[in-house]
């Protein structure tokens, strides 16, 4: 093997690990918003990507029906649609099951995992039972070639980029908008944000919508190098759950380091032994680091 | 599980004596026409759920769980068939009559619902499982209440028993073939392995390596394994790459293959340029991964849709006039198909619903009506079955570019690949 080709193939690989990275960012961010913000065990979380995926669905098998001219741009905006739909099922399940459950953090676990089994069962009967994708645009497929040998697929840029930009949304939001100071205001004293009048129900609420819209677009951005069925949801759980609690909980920088950590680890793990154990690695690695700090990578400050 | 039985074994035994009575009278004119239906007494020795007019058999796949995407396609096979054979006048003069029941995807389910198939309602057959799993969860059950299951799914051999047909390929009936099709007309040496990890891929792969490294004088230039439902390939791709492999040889199962196939597209993979085959892609897999993410690659099957034969235009046909006209159908959708006609031209064979009789007689029963043409049963319970070659299109289907000359003979202990 020539030394130009060792190069692409390692510019490849480098841009294999970005792109799990930015998978893995997508996934734990609403969980992050969610689980690390408001301290709610969100088992559910994964079938709120579901319904942003299935979105996607509807719009495509929608616009090839009726708007087959459409069939190029439909992508961005089925996004859109999957936060609104994602934002909308989060707002009324904080309103129907969650508060109802802040001060019971197990019962919030049950109750969310039974959720997730019933959303399971209403895809599988209403939607279809079998896995689904999207007819994506052209643009999206394949690959982009600067030179011979070297290819970068452009639904990894496409992710990369989705993923930075709502990175900085979520960053920006958090600490730049009233809801963010409301949020952390909550987060870091509840009863003392209420006495200074923040409507703590209302900012919880607004943030479980928006933790879960955010899951939603995640599901969205998944259809483009994945399928999607009744179960997908259960699949990405685990790695959100790691990639936040790794990264220390109640810290957005953290859930970023952790899901870069835990990507690379994997990819070069999978490049160069095989990838079983490239898993079983990352996962030990993650086990002695949490051992050694519980309160994962970057705790943040919050008198307890 | 007995106590929750809603009758005692006496009681079930007064029941079906009473039932006998009844039906005496009749069986004993058969001046009156009933010619053609055999006496219940003769054809049902061991209590099995057959009146005079009617035969009980049960159906056991997931209708629900994760599994329900694969196990839906064989479901409705079967009850076409069922459906097919009461329009002709039943099997013996009896219609057959269907008890569903639901494994929900979980192992211990299905042996709970074969139990009481088999011990409540007594049925004379089973049609059903999928998955390995769940087979190696009844096979006990079947093998103890002596019941008779006609099991669909291409799978990993090294198994017979006398209460099992098997419908589909064991595994050297698929990929012996496959690989040395692709040897002698791809020119293929070096393989690079792919699986999910669990028993099939794993064992299919073992029986490919041993016969790459000392039947084709090949090489494995890798062998790898991802868990199920993984959704990430792109580090494997570039190993691929690396390695440069005359053929990737794939048999990744399930949800993942759609990840697979649109990342190998998106890294520059396709069929132009990379020679692949496949044991694990059928029409309902295509279904979900999208013809255009795979145009061009190969898999290695007993049957495809498009198959131009007689009988499968009108199974075809009938398909989809039963399921609508988008429906699809893999290779285990139509080895389910088999499943009840074998099972009715057994029973014919015999004489007897009695599952020894049917076991006894299975060996060299034919269905010369199969849509993959023309299938017969070995005495190892397995079917002697065609190996094919069909190249994936863009609108989802398969092309057929090769099959086996002859029939090839079941096989589930080989030597030499173990």
């Amino acid at each position: 093997m020539g030394l130009s080709e060792m190069l692409n193939i390692a510019l490849m690989q480098g841009f294999a690990g970005i792109s799990l990275f930015s998978v893995l960012l997508l996934m734990g961010l609403g969980l992050a918003i969610i689980f690390g913000q408001m301290g709610v065990i969100n088992m559910a979380h994964g079938e709120f990507m579901a319904i942003g995926a299935y979105t996607v669905f509807m719009a495509s098998t929608l616009t090839e029906k009726f708007a087959p001219a459409l069939a190029s741009a439909y992508f961005p905006l089925a996004i859109v649609l999957a936060f609104a739909l994602a934002f909308a099922a989060g707002w009324l399940m904080e309103w129907a099951l969650i508060r109802h459950l802040y001060k019971r953090p197990l019962d919030t676990l049950l109750a969310t995992w039974g959720l997730s089994l019933a959303m399971q069962q209403c895809f599988r009967s209403f939607i279809s039972p079998k896995e689904v994708s999207p007819t994506l645009p052209d643009w999206l497929m394949g690959s982009w070639a600067p030179k011979e040998g070297l290819d970068i697929p452009i639904n990894g840029l496409f992710v990369l980029a989705l993923t930075a930009l709502v990175t900085a949304l979520v960053m920006l939001a958090l600490y730049k908008s009233r809801w963010g100071l409301r949020v952390r205001a909550t987060v870091s004293n509840r009863a003392m944000a209420n006495a200074i009048g923040i409507d703590t129900r209302r900012t919880d609420r607004l943030t479980f919508a928006i933790g879960c819209g955010i899951a939603g677009v995640a599901g969205a951005a998944f259809t483009t190098i994945g399928s999607t069925g009744p179960t997908s949801g259960s699949l990405y759980i685990v790695d959100a759950f790691l990639v936040v609690t790794f990264g220390g909980a109640a810290s957005l920088l953290g859930t970023v380091v952790s899901a870069f950590g835990i990507a690379q680890t994997q990819s070069i793990g999978e490049f160069f032994i095989t990838g079983s154990m490239a898993k079983v690695i990352t996962l030990s690695l993650i086990v002695v680091i949490l051992m050694i700090r519980p309160q994962g990578l970057f705790a943040s400050k919050v008198r307890r | 599980m007995t106590d929750s039985l809603p009758l005692t074994p006496e009681q079930l035994q007064r029941r079906r004596l009473l039932q006998g009575a009844a039906a005496l009278p009749l069986a004993g004119l058969p001046a009156l026409g009933f010619a053609a239906a055999p006496p219940t007494a003769q054809v049902n020795t061991t209590k099995l759920a057959v009146t005079d007019t009617e035969v009980t058999v049960g159906q056991l796949h997931s209708a629900t769980g994760t599994m329900a995407i694969s196990e839906t396609g064989s479901i409705q096979a079967e009850q076409l068939a069922i459906d097919q054979i009461n329009a002709m006048g039943g099997v013996l003069g009896r219609k057959i009559k269907v008890i569903k029941e639901d494994g929900a995807s979980d192992w211990p389910t299905f042996a709970e619902k074969s139990k009481k198939l088999l011990v409540n309602d007594k049925v004379a057959a089973v049609f059903g499982c999928w998955t390995s799993a769940s087979r190696k969860a009844v096979l006990p059950i079947f093998e103890k209440e002596n019941g008779m299951l006609y099991y669909p799914t291409f799978y990993e051999g090294l198994e017979q028993s006398k209460n099992v047909i098997y419908t589909g390929q064991e595994a050297t009936q698929q990929i012996l073939w496959g690989l040395d099709w692709a040897n002698k007309e791809k020119k293929a040496k070096s393989f690079f392995l792919i699986g999910s990890d669990y028993i099939w891929p794993r064992t299919s792969n073992k029986i490919a390596r041993k016969h790459i490294e000392n039947q084709l004088k090949g090489k494995v230039v890798g062998e790898e394994y991802y868990p199920l439902g993984h959704t990430n390939f792109n580090s494997l791709i570039n190993k691929i790459k690396a390695a440069k492999p005359d053929c990737i040889y794939a048999v990744v199962v399930g949800g993942s293959n759609v990840s697979f196939y649109k990342q190998l597209k998106a890294a520059g993979i396709t069929a132009d340029k990379q020679f692949l085959l496949t044991i694990s892609v059928t029409e309902d897999e295509l279904l979900g991964i999208g013809g255009e993410n795979t145009a061009g690659f190969y898999a290695c099957m007993k049957y495809f849709q498009s198959l131009d034969n007689p009988n499968n235009k009108k199974f075809v046909e009938a398909f989809k006039a039963k399921y609508g006209a988008k429906a699809v159908i893999g290779d285990v959708t139509q080895a389910a198909y088999l499943g009840p006609w074998l099972w009715k031209a057994t029973v014919e064979k015999a004489g007897s619903f009695d599952v020894d009789k049917i076991a006894a007689a299975s060996k060299d029963v034919e269905f010369k009506e199969a849509p993959e043409g023309y299938v017969k049963i070995h005495e190892n319970h397995h079917l002697w079955s065609k190996a094919r070659i069909g190249q994936m299109t863009a609108d989802g289907q398969f092309k057929l570019i090769a099959e086996s000359p002859k029939l090839i003979e079941p096989n589930p202990f080989p030597k030499g690949y173990q």
